[in-house]
């Protein structure tokens, strides 16, 4: 009575395909609804569009009659000297922790699922709303194709078929292997494929050069989850919105209160200062980047900044000649100010901005 | 088909068989199937069955335990088989020689205990196989019909998956059908016999209402709305009872955890023990069983506590010496019989002594706010209680029995349930969720009458929304 022993057959292999797209499905609906928390927190800035994040998720709860917690259960384990009364675990005390912590709630299990780029991209458009033709725009990739001819080949579509060198080929032929000398027309010699002869052309991708993008973060005051979400996603896609035009994009954080820091991306989002502002430290900092390490005539350099619009009033003229003198050596400047919901008086910084004209700053509140 | 690999394999097989044959297991004919890793998770997500009809609460489940083995905290288990006939397991590839020798006696020992186990015994395995595909087609058939769509098979499925477990748990007690409790009503109005009729005033005679449904507590919530619910397509109906059978195959399976388990790591452990193997292998196979069977702090290894049982039981036959199973001795006989007459509840009462409960190091515990604390430990005082709500815990025992009582309540065609309250209360955002669910399957309100915060309470799910409220009075 031996048993049978089988290999797997092959139709197994990714039977749960049609399930785990219909559980991504219901997941995704639930990363939309927590999004804000997702970007706000991931360092996803100067990553590629197919690289994965791993987003901690609830996984969609599955319901039935259970039990409340509080019923005794039973553990192996315990030695001599485990007595009653004993505390053997003690949940973590505040329970306001940072998104993606650990569930206690019953039946509440927390495990990761990833995600690419792409489409979390794909659901922070959704999610923000764009009409259709920005997100074309953002989206498209900018190829400057050209065809250049190179040469000829064997094989090839049949519209590029050469026929001239086809024909003079299977003279050629027929030529060299028998001695007739008017075999062009009198006769009907059949074509080989080795005859065919066909354009080859080569499809040359313009390389940019580099581009170097700068994102100028005005760090006074406190930037909580959701303006964080906001000047992230507003960096993000216009980063992106530059990724996919250049080879190789550098990225460079400035995060600047009366004194401007080039930073890491984590520091970007994470420290929050107070104080005032001047915003042209963040611009004269840019500037001098720029003059250091990324020349205009060898770079293309994008500068975005992001301010809650509070300027001392002092500095307004030194900071829009700081922002004309970016203008210049930028491919294009930007500025986005994120405005509380009980604005106050910053009318002032907007209005001094829209004064300078070319190139343009497109403003998003 | 010949490959290196599955030649060994089967020579060592057929060592074992000569083993288990030898020690009186008795199975059905049994298959491997190698697979790789990626399989294995796959085979998890559907319970080890080749055909499953599709839900994505499969592909959660093959989600999480991805992840779990992507992050190493889980390992696959190195073993997979499924109760039918014949008996179908997984071996894995990448897993070594000495993994897979003890995987297959693993196996054996599982096979043996699906086919002699009585929990079992109304399982029919030789369908198993193409009951599963027969499903899978029916569903598949209704998510690519007009009529239905995946839609419309996705709600009824989830409720129904919500609702499952609330059946009849106890398969040895036969379902009455409603003829049978229209005559027990009658018989039970009947006042009895009275000897002394002649002088007695005649005994009042109440008519039952045999109109009434459900005559009785009615606890397979699937089957009676299938049944009582006239606005279902046929395709629900269909789904429900698949649902059903289902969750009526898989019971036995959650009852007799502990004791299945226990039961193949035992058997494993005698075979390898009688194997003559190599030093390498015997050496694995210690390493290997040792992990298998290693106590898991805090929580209950099925595998340990089972093995330990069983060892028990022979023990108190035979004593601590060299066991020989191809004798039948009186310890044999006491295994045999216990693998044949209990489930998980009364293995553990039956065989769970004091010293059994303090080697076991077994303790209770409860939450206490934030804090887990010890609310009983083995001693003289407590382990009685140890023991007690550790039988309570296992298998259906810690789901609550809820029953329908009357599918016409408040003459509205509202549906009324009951918790069978003992001891423990509902967990309430699991049951407003679920009597959601049930509301879209029944069709009207639904009303659960059960114990909150100790004292007696009425939930009630509308179109409206969810109501808890006392009914204390």
């Amino acid at each position: 009575m031996g048993a049978t022993f089988r290999p797997a057959s092959r139709e197994s292999s990714d039977r749960s395909a049609g399930d785990r797209l219909r559980h991504r499905q219901k997941v995704r609906r639930s990363i939309m609804d927590n999004i804000g928390d997702i970007v706000a927190e991931e360092s996803i800035i100067g990553r590629s569009g197919d690289q994965v994040v791993k987003v901690p998720i609830r996984g969609i709860k599955e319901y039935q009659f259970i039990h409340g917690k509080n019923q005794p259960s039973v553990g192996e384990g315990a030695g001599d000297d485990l007595a009653e009364g004993d505390v053997i675990a003690r949940k973590p005390g505040d329970a306001a922790g940072k998104p993606g912590q650990a569930g206690e709630e019953a039946g509440v299990d927390y495990y990761e699922t990833d995600i690419t780029l792409d489409e979390l991209i794909d659901m922070m458009f959704e999610d923000l709303n764009l009409p259709d033709l920005e997100r074309k725009q953002m989206s498209s990739i900018e190829s400057l194709r050209n065809t250049k001819r190179k040469g000829y080949r064997k094989v090839g579509l049949r519209v590029r078929l050469d026929r001239r060198r086809t024909v003079r080929n299977k003279i050629r032929r027929s030529l060299s292997t028998s001695s007739r000398t008017d075999v062009a027309n009198d006769e009907r010699v059949p074509f080989r494929a080795e005859d065919l002869s066909y354009r080859h052309r080569t499809t040359e991708i313009h390389k940019e050069s580099n581009a170097a993008v700068f994102c100028i973060m005005d760090t006074s005051g406190s930037m909580g989850t959701t303006k964080k979400y906001l000047a992230r996603s507003f960096f993000f896609m216009l980063y992106q919105f530059v990724a996919r035009r250049y080879e190789k994009v550098d990225v460079i954080f400035l995060s600047h209160d009366i004194d401007a820091r080039e930073v890491t991306e984590d520091e970007f989002f994470h420290k929050g200062e107070s104080g005032g502002t001047f915003v042209s430290s963040g611009y004269n900092k840019a500037l001098e980047i720029i003059t250091d390490r990324y020349h205009p005539d060898l770079w293309n350099v994008y500068a975005f900044h992001c301010s809650d619009g509070d300027n001392f009033a002092s500095d307004n003229p030194s900071a829009i000649k700081s922002a004309q003198e970016l203008c210049d050596a930028c491919n294009m400047f930007g500025y986005g100010e994120i405005k509380p919901q009980r604005a106050t008086a910053y009318g002032n910084s907007l209005s001094t901005f829209s004064r300078p004209s070319p190139p343009p700053i497109s403003t998003r509140c | 088909m010949s490959h290196p690999g599955l030649d060994e394999l089967r020579e060592w097989d057929d060592r074992v068989v000569g083993l288990v044959d030898a020690f009186g297991l008795e199975c059905a004919p049994q298959e491997f199937e190698i697979c790789d890793h990626n399989d294995m998770l796959g085979y998890m997500a559907y319970s080890g069955m080749p055909s499953q009809y599709p839900h994505w609460s499969f592909g959660k489940a093959f989600e999480k335990q991805k992840t779990l083995y992507d992050h190493g905290v889980s390992g696959l288990p190195y073993e997979m088989v499924i109760n039918s006939d014949p008996s179908l397991a997984y071996l894995m590839r990448d897993n070594s020689l000495g993994l897979n020798i003890l995987t297959m006696a693993h196996v054996y020992g599982h096979n043996d205990f699906f086919r002699n186990n009585s929990t079992f015994v109304d399982t029919e395995p030789q369908y198993t196989l193409a009951r599963f595909k027969s499903h899978a087609e029916r569903i598949r058939s209704y998510v690519e019909d007009p009529v239905a769509g995946p839609t419309a098979v996705e709600a009824t499925l989830d409720a129904a998956h919500a609702l499952a477990l609330n059946c009849q748990r106890n398969m040895s007690l036969r379902k009455t059908t409603r003829s049978e409790q229209q005559q027990r009503a009658i018989d039970m109005s009947t006042p009895p016999t009275d000897p002394n009729a002649a002088i007695h005033a005649p005994l009042s005679k109440e008519d039952p209402d045999l109109s009434r449904i459900p005559l009785e507590p009615e606890p397979d919530l699937l089957l009676f709305i299938r049944d009582y619910n006239p606005y279902l397509a046929e395709w629900q109906k269909d789904i429900l009872t698949i649902v059903h059978e289902q969750a009526h195959y898989f019971i036995p399976q959650m009852e007799t955890k502990i004791m299945n388990e226990g039961w193949a790591s035992y058997w494993h452990y005698q075979v390898m023990s009688e194997l003559d193997l190599p030093d390498d292998l015997r050496i694995e196979f210690m390493i290997n069983h040792n992990q298998v069977i290693r106590p898991h702090p805090g929580g209950i290894n099925p595998y340990h506590v089972g093995f330990r049982i069983w060892q028990a039981i022979y023990e108190r036959e035979e004593g601590a010496g060299p066991i020989d199973h191809r004798r039948r001795d009186a310890g044999h006989h006491a295994l045999f019989a216990a693998r044949e007459s209990d489930r998980d509840s009364s293995f553990l009462r039956r065989f769970l002594d004091r010293d059994l409960v303090r080697d076991l190091g077994l303790f209770e515990f409860t939450e206490k706010g934030r804090d887990t604390v010890v609310s009983k430990v083995a001693d003289d005082q407590g382990w009685e209680s140890v023991r007690d709500t550790l039988v309570a815990s296992v298998g259906t025992g810690s789901l609550p029995v809820i029953e329908i009582t009357d599918a016409d309540f408040q003459g509205s065609r509202h549906l009324h349930l009951v918790h069978r309250y003992q001891g423990q209360e509902l967990e309430l955002p699991h049951a407003r969720a679920t009597m959601e669910l049930l509301r879209t399957l029944w069709g009207r309100d639904v009303f659960l009458d059960t114990v909150l915060n100790e004292k007696p309470a009425r939930l009630h799910c509308s179109e409206d929304g969810f109501s808890a409220e006392s009914t204390d009075r």
